[in-house]
């Protein structure tokens, strides 16, 4: 079975090759990331004044991410129109310009060219060639958009606007915990060993939250019995999944005094760690949501956080993770938060087993690029909603908006 | 925040032998297996933080590890025995001599300087991190504990994760 070959309306099944291959690896740079999707770039906060820039890889392509003097977001790739240098060496900073070191030329914070070192020569001397457009050698530009403080760019002119490439139903999850001025808490990074896809079949797996994570479990975090649904979006592009606080027995369900550990011999000494309040109305207390391809954003309990996942090769990604509070917060809650936070990220107590099985599967997998995994679990097809957790229609939905973008 | 507190205060050689000798014992207990010894050097109310220097340079509240007294730092152990799961893993500490910040009354604040390296079942060692330790340190006249150790990292990035404290 070669890589693309899938059955029409049947994405539960995926050769192992997709994971490790160099020519899908070359595919997906140019369908996918430099392709008809959107890419997360930064959140608006992390660049709050007119030159504040930072630098990312969007795939495999470099890239400066800055605001220019009139308060917009700008990303432009990070490679000098003379010779290719870097422009921007530092990973962040601010500037009135940006300056190649190599031979002085500059760009203005749209990523115009404005000045080229000796550009008439010296003393009448040497110089430009005539014919040298200044105005044609700008920094390759993406386009940008913003959504409720998250900066996102895309190198293609055909991809619909950001909001219409999310829909109405990821737009609403993304306003309710991101629509409000937030603050940064932390940024962690973790390499993980393994493909990046692999990573995004995890954060739409609903099936192994209580299985590989024991710690919930333990704890009684997620019960399958709380209300939810996992959503994908039309095409399988994106999904939601999200638990509700059961009616009936919801008081003291996240008291930390109330919470029992199914072994006897094994409570938390410090329950403090679990506390936390009613902070959505709808009394959400689990949302993952991933946009397509590499994007993730999650509530966990009253942890916020956003993920993103980034190529290094076949082989290897490279995991960034957000941690976000409100500025609206009072001190308790804001307490609350950063001590849930020990939950997440390459240290968390439901997420570092995240992180190694992506090793794992990666390990497994050598060899067999000619088997296929098994994602029949709920079926074979992508459906647009289950209220059962215990399925894996949103993976099948990776694979269909992979699939659709590779081929088109 | 630069560590604007330096140059080192003087301390006598006496104190900063005990300090040594609390380091390497802190070394020891973690890279020999012994994790339920390994609470005990923290006071009551101890913190114990992972973070990164960028994270520490910019004020963020968020660490990797994050325990705000003693019985959340016993957690972090029980939990790595009973609940979660990975590759069965190895510290080793190199822990430098202590230089000390500041001496007040019986809290002393201290910075060292450490490298980590990981053994992951039978594959060869490896620089899983370097970074320093920043440390308040209580001395009762018989014995020191931390009142507080945030161990900052030099780099943002962790390799797979991190479940053995450093
Ligand atoms: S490569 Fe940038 S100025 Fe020459
Ligand atoms: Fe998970």
């Amino acid at each position: 079975m070669a890589p693309l070959d899938f059955k029409p309306n049947d994405f539960s099944e995926v050769p192992y090759s997709v994971y490790s291959d160099e020519q899908i690896y070359a595919q997906e740079q140019k369908q996918l990331f430099q392709g008809d999707a959107w890419h997360f770039l930064a959140m608006e906060i992390e660049l709050p004044n007119a030159g504040d820039y930072k630098t990312m890889p969007v795939g495999d392509t470099p890239v400066i991410v800055v605001r220019d003097k009139n308060g917009n977001i700008n990303a432009m790739v990070n490679r000098c129109a003379h010779r290719g240098n870097l422009v921007c060496i530092e990973d962040h900073g601010n500037l009135d310009c940006l300056t190649c070191v190599y031979h002085n030329w500059t760009y203005d914070l749209q990523g115009n060219l404005a000045t080229i070192a000796f550009e008439k020569g010296i003393q009448g001397n040497g110089g430009m060639a005539e014919d040298f457009d200044k105005s044609c050698h700008s920094l390759q530009r993406l386009r940008v958009e913003t959504y409720c403080g998250l900066a996102f760019g895309t190198f293609s002119d055909d991809v619909p606007s950001l909001t219409d490439y999310f829909g109405p139903e990821m737009c609403g999850n993304i306003q309710r915990l991101l629509g409000r001025d937030m603050e940064l808490l932390g940024r962690f990074q973790h390499g993980l060993d393994g493909n990046w896809k692999l990573y995004m079949e995890n954060v739409r797996d609903t099936y192994h939250a209580t299985l590989l994570h024991s710690f919930m479990t333990t704890f009684r975090l997620n019960r399958l019995s709380m209300k939810g649904a996992v959503e994908v979006s039309e095409g399988g592009l994106h999904h939601l999944t999200y638990s509700i606080r059961a009616q009936d027995n919801d008081q003291g369900q996240y008291d930390a005094k109330e919470i029992r550990a199914q072994k006897d011999d094994y409570a938390l000494k410090a329950p403090e760690l679990l506390e936390s309040w009613p902070e959505f109305e709808c009394d959400t207390t689990l949302a993952i949501q991933s946009l397509f391809p590499n994007f993730s954003i999650q509530q966990l309990s009253n942890v916020i956080t956003l993920r993103l996942i980034v190529p290094k090769g076949p082989n290897k990604s490279e995991l960034t993770w957000w941690v976000l509070g409100a500025v609206e917060d009072t001190p308790e809650q804001r307490a609350m938060r950063i001590r849930q936070s020990n939950l997440v990220g390459p240290g968390g107590y439901i997420a570092m087993e995240d992180g190694a099985v992506v090793g794992w599967v990666r390990r497994g997998v050598t060899g067999a690029e000619d088997k296929k995994s098994i994602l029949a679990m709920g079926g074979r097809d992508v459906e647009r909603i289950s209220e059962s957790r215990c399925n894996e229609l949103a993976v099948r939905g990776f694979w269909q908006g992979w699939h659709g973008l590779m081929e088109s | 925040m630069p560590d604007s507190s330096l140059p080192p205060f003087d301390a006598d050689a006496s104190l900063l032998q005990r300090i040594d000798t609390l380091n390497r014992r802190y070394g020891h207990v973690i890279d020999e297996d012994k994790l339920e010894e390994w609470p005990k050097f923290f006071t009551e109310d101890g913190r114990y933080m992972v973070t990164t220097r960028q994270n520490h340079e910019a004020n963020m509240p968020v660490g990797l590890i994050l325990c705000e007294n003693r019985a959340m730092i016993e957690d972090r152990i029980l939990a790595l025995r009973s609940a979660n799961l990975f590759e069965p893993h190895s510290y080793r500490h190199l822990i430098d001599p202590p230089v000390v910040t500041g001496l007040d009354g019986i809290e002393y604040s201290l910075q060292t300087s450490f490298a980590c390296f990981r053994t992951v079942q039978s594959s060869a060692p490896e620089i899983f991190c370097t970074g320093k330790y920043l440390d308040r340190i209580i001395d009762d006249g018989s014995i020191l504990r931390f009142k507080e150790r945030i161990v900052v990292c030099d780099s943002e990035r962790i390799d797979t994760l991190i479940v053995i404290p450093l």
